[in-house]
């Protein structure tokens, strides 16, 4: 593979910036220099001369990855693979059904002529002896089998690559594997990954994982394999185009998978930990304490009884107190598991969280959260049924918010801040936000967020300027920037 | 898109020049070494550092384009060793700033020596005494101009690596630690390699440091910091990698004991856990084992050691019950 040219790379970056990525003017001219600068220019090397100058932020390194792959084909199953295949496989991948697979030269020719079950044995011993190249050879015939790609179409591939995984049976697959390790223990001399011999539980559980680990990159080599054929099919560009997806900070909480919600829990951690930083930094810099004066007077002694130097009381070290009050009603489940995520983060930080969950009754979380050693434990804990559904499941939060009145109304004291996560749907029940009037009076700040895009606020059920009115604030939060972007401005 | 092309033809022509400044002879050692990212990453091998492809790759592009490279990465996977390694097969003197909370100018670039300054200025005084008063303007506007020489100044670190005559390594280690605005601090040194004195003029480097930043990522540092930089994000290493890292760093260590770590390790990091176990904590536990004179990992051995690798106690008992059900956590 040559050095790609200027337009190329330029193309690349502009799909870059298109998806979101913050490419500046300078690392442009950085990333070309780099690509210059690497003697040899093969897929890997361009990769490492594009990541290090184009991507700052290591979050971006899935679209960033994705969009390689479509601009500078292969998706190998790893930067040490050769990059021959991929690129033999760029330009003649076959754009049909029936096309001859264009990989691996003569082994296509074997692999057409085996029956699916053969093929199927092939790849269990390919995964077995871990052989990438292989693997990839039979993953390109069965796609060729399996998809059936139809050239032209402007999709995306997931239904391709659905056909092709479930004709595969992956699931199968995996368990012949673990069975075969079973066997291969009692008869040691077998391969696998973690030795011969002497298998206990331990051994059992680490070739599991090993095993599981193969026939996921299976399903990886699958899905590049079908957009290296679909870029071949339509052109680079218009596959980009159809394979856009949002980056992490801007995936919507209210639509996002519970795959893409575990991809956000590290940078949930660290807004956790700034958010209790924030807090932390207000305490130090809190300058507005009474005069002390027995101090002033005995500093005085050294200026001839004139007190020159005035002693202030040191600010008690304010405990900032959080009640988090979360809505886990339907309308709202994606986003509630991002809520508990992070109430989990910030607990792990800060000592005095106090959560809440609600539907149309309210219940208090807190010491769920103490004991459970994870977020599974928490989850399974609050949809178990709790005191959070009362009636019929449909959140009422004006009943709600009155019932947290009258429980631990009292609690919230000066140092409390008050911060509810919900979309204000009432389901047409009363508002009563003379409650949240009341907490503003007594609470330090009283906080909104709101799911929901500020185009549907106050559409249908929706009376959250009601509740707006009371609140110091009430902001969108639908995706982790809108979220950052607020832990930014707390002050 | 056309527009953008276009507008890189030029950059294109300055580069070409660019890279020919840095392409200048240096010292022999840092050239062989940092010659391709073959020979970076052989000599970074030679020195017992393992490199992935990628990591050899920015390090040697750090060399080539004269960039720092910022290193993220969870703890413990090797940032710091990196630079350290780097300093060690290029033969060059390691010059290392610790960041903090707090850190700032008079730490992190330079300071005047006042305590020399103001004996300069006794001395002056006494011989004036002893000499004949008069002409005493010119005297203060020699002494200012003497005061304010390089001869009162102190280095930092910063300044001490731009100042050195042979190249040297310059390590700002944990920048995340820094508050915003200190950041601002860096930018001139990491993009000019100079540092402006005002009593003095401009600094700038006669040789160009290879200048490595850490960040644990504790925050988002600004984009001007970014932008300067190459980045390079080291994460956990692949199960092979860490095999290897484990058995150079381990001496004697069995090539099955070597695997069954890593392998344990690798299923660790997949579990839900407060603090997932650095490359640093399974070169401990293999070497626990190896000291123990362990062949290979049983159940019960891997529950007893579980604590080398884990640091709190709630994901020692989930590890442990994850593991092999069967066994008392």
């Amino acid at each position: 593979m040559t050095a790609p040219r200027d337009a190329t790379l330029a193309a690349f970056v502009a799909e870059l910036r298109t998806i979101g990525l913050p490419v500046t003017v300078s690392e442009n001219v950085d990333a070309m220099a780099a690509v210059l600068a690497m003697p040899v220019t093969d897929r890997a090397a361009l990769k490492s001369a594009l990541a290090a100058t184009l991507v700052k932020n290591s979050d971006h390194y899935g679209a960033f990855d994705l969009v390689f792959d479509i601009f500078f084909g292969g998706g190998g199953p790893g930067p040490g693979a050769p990059a021959g295949p991929a690129a033999q496989a760029g330009p003649d991948a076959p754009a049909g059904r029936g096309a001859p697979g264009g990989l691996a030269g003569g082994g296509a020719g074997v692999l057409t002529a085996l029956g699916d079950d053969d093929l199927a044995d092939l790849l269990l011993r390919a995964v077995a002896a871990g052989d990438q190249l292989l693997i990839r050879a039979i993953v390109a015939e069965a796609v060729t089998r399996y998809a059936g790609m139809e050239p032209g179409r402007p999709v995306a591939g997931t239904y391709y690559l659905h056909r092709t995984v479930s004709r595969l049976d992956l699931a199968r697959l995996l368990r012949r594997l673990l069975a075969s390790a079973e066997a291969g223990a009692e008869a040691p001399g077998a391969p696998g990954p973690a030795g011969p011999a002497g298998a206990s539980a331990l051994d059992r559980r680490l070739t599991a994982d090993e095993y599981a680990r193969r026939v996921d990159a299976i399903r990886a080599e699958v899905e590049a394999e079908i957009r290296r054929r679909l870029v071949a099919d339509r052109g680079i560009e218009a596959v980009a185009g159809t394979l856009r997806r949002p980056l992490p900070e801007d995936v919507e909480f209210l639509n996002a998978s519970p795959q893409q919600l575990t991809a956000l829990r590290q940078a949930v951690q660290v807004l956790g930990r700034k958010m209790a930083a924030r807090l932390a930094r207000k305490r130090r810099h809190h300058r507005r304490s009474a005069l002390d004066f027995r101090r002033t007077i005995r500093r005085s002694l050294s200026t001839g009884g004139v007190p020159v130097d005035l002693v202030f009381r040191k600010p008690h070290p304010a405990k900032p107190e959080i009640m988090l009050i979360a809505d886990i009603s339907s309308s709202v489940a994606a986003f509630a598991r991002f809520t508990l995520q992070l109430a989990y983060a910030i607990r792990s930080e800060f000592s005095r969280v106090r959560c809440f969950v609600f539907v149309d009754g309210i219940e208090e979380v807190t010491t769920v959260f103490e004991s459970a050693p994870d977020m599974a434990t928490i989850t399974r804990h609050i949809n178990s049924g709790t005191g959070a559904v009362r009636l019929d499941g449909h959140s009422d939060y004006g009943m709600v918010l009155e019932s947290f009145w009258d429980q631990w109304g009292p609690q919230v004291r000066k140092r409390t801040s008050v911060i509810i996560l919900g979309d204000g749907r009432n389901n047409y029940h009363t508002s009563r936000s003379w409650v949240l009037k009341a907490i503003r009076q007594q609470a330090r700040h009283l906080y909104w967020l709101n799911p929901e895009p500020a185009r549907f606020w106050d559409t249908g059920d929706s009376i959250i300027s009601e509740y707006a009115r009371h609140c110091d604030k009430m902001v969108e939060c639908r995706n982790l920037r809108q979220l950052r972007q607020f832990v930014e401005d707390l002050d | 898109m056309s527009v953008l092309a276009a507008g890189l033809g030029p950059c294109r022509a300055r580069l070409a020049g660019y890279s020919r400044v840095v392409e200048a002879p240096r010292a022999g050692e840092a050239q062989r070494s940092l010659g391709s990212p073959e020979l970076t990453a052989q000599g970074l091998r030679e020195v017992g550092y393992l490199p992935s492809e990628r990591i050899a790759s920015v390090v040697y592009l750090g060399r080539q384009l004269a960039k720092p490279v910022l290193v993220e990465g969870p703890a413990g996977t090797g940032k710091t060793e990196l630079a350290k390694s780097v300093a060690l097969m290029t033969g060059m003197r390691m010059i290392r700033l610790q960041c903090y909370e707090g850190l700032d100018e008079a730490k992190a670039l330079y300071e005047w020596d006042y305590k020399k300054q103001l004996l300069r200025i006794q001395a002056g005084q006494a011989a004036g005494a002893t000499g004949a008063t008069g002409a005493g303007a010119a005297d203060w506007a020699g002494l200012e101009s003497d005061i304010f020489s390089e001869e009162f100044l102190l280095s930092r670190p910063l300044l001490a690596a731009i100042r050195s005559p042979e190249p040297v390594v310059l390590l700002i280690d944990e920048v995340d630690r820094l508050e915003v605005e200190t950041e601002a601090l860096l930018l001139e040194v990491l993009s000019d390699y100079q540092v402006s004195i005002p009593e003095l003029g401009t600094v700038t480097a006669t040789q160009t440091p290879l200048v490595f930043l850490t960040s644990n990522n504790s925050r988002d540092l600004s984009e001007a910091l970014k932008r300067r930089c190459l980045y390079l994000y080291i994460d956990y290493p692949s199960v092979e990698r860490e095999q290897e890292i484990v058995r150079s760093r381990v001496p004697g260590i069995g090539a099955r004991l070597a695997a069954q770590v890593s392998g344990l390790v690798r299923s660790l990091r997949d579990i839900d856990l407060k603090k997932r176990p650095s490359v640093a904590e399974t070169i401990d536990l293999a070497r626990t084992l190896f000291l123990l004179g362990a062949e290979e990992v049983t159940p019960e051995l891997a529950a007893d050691t579980l604590h080398v690798l884990l640091k709190y106690q709630s994901d020692i008992e989930k590890a442990a019950k994850e593991l092999a059900p069967g066994l008392p956590a």
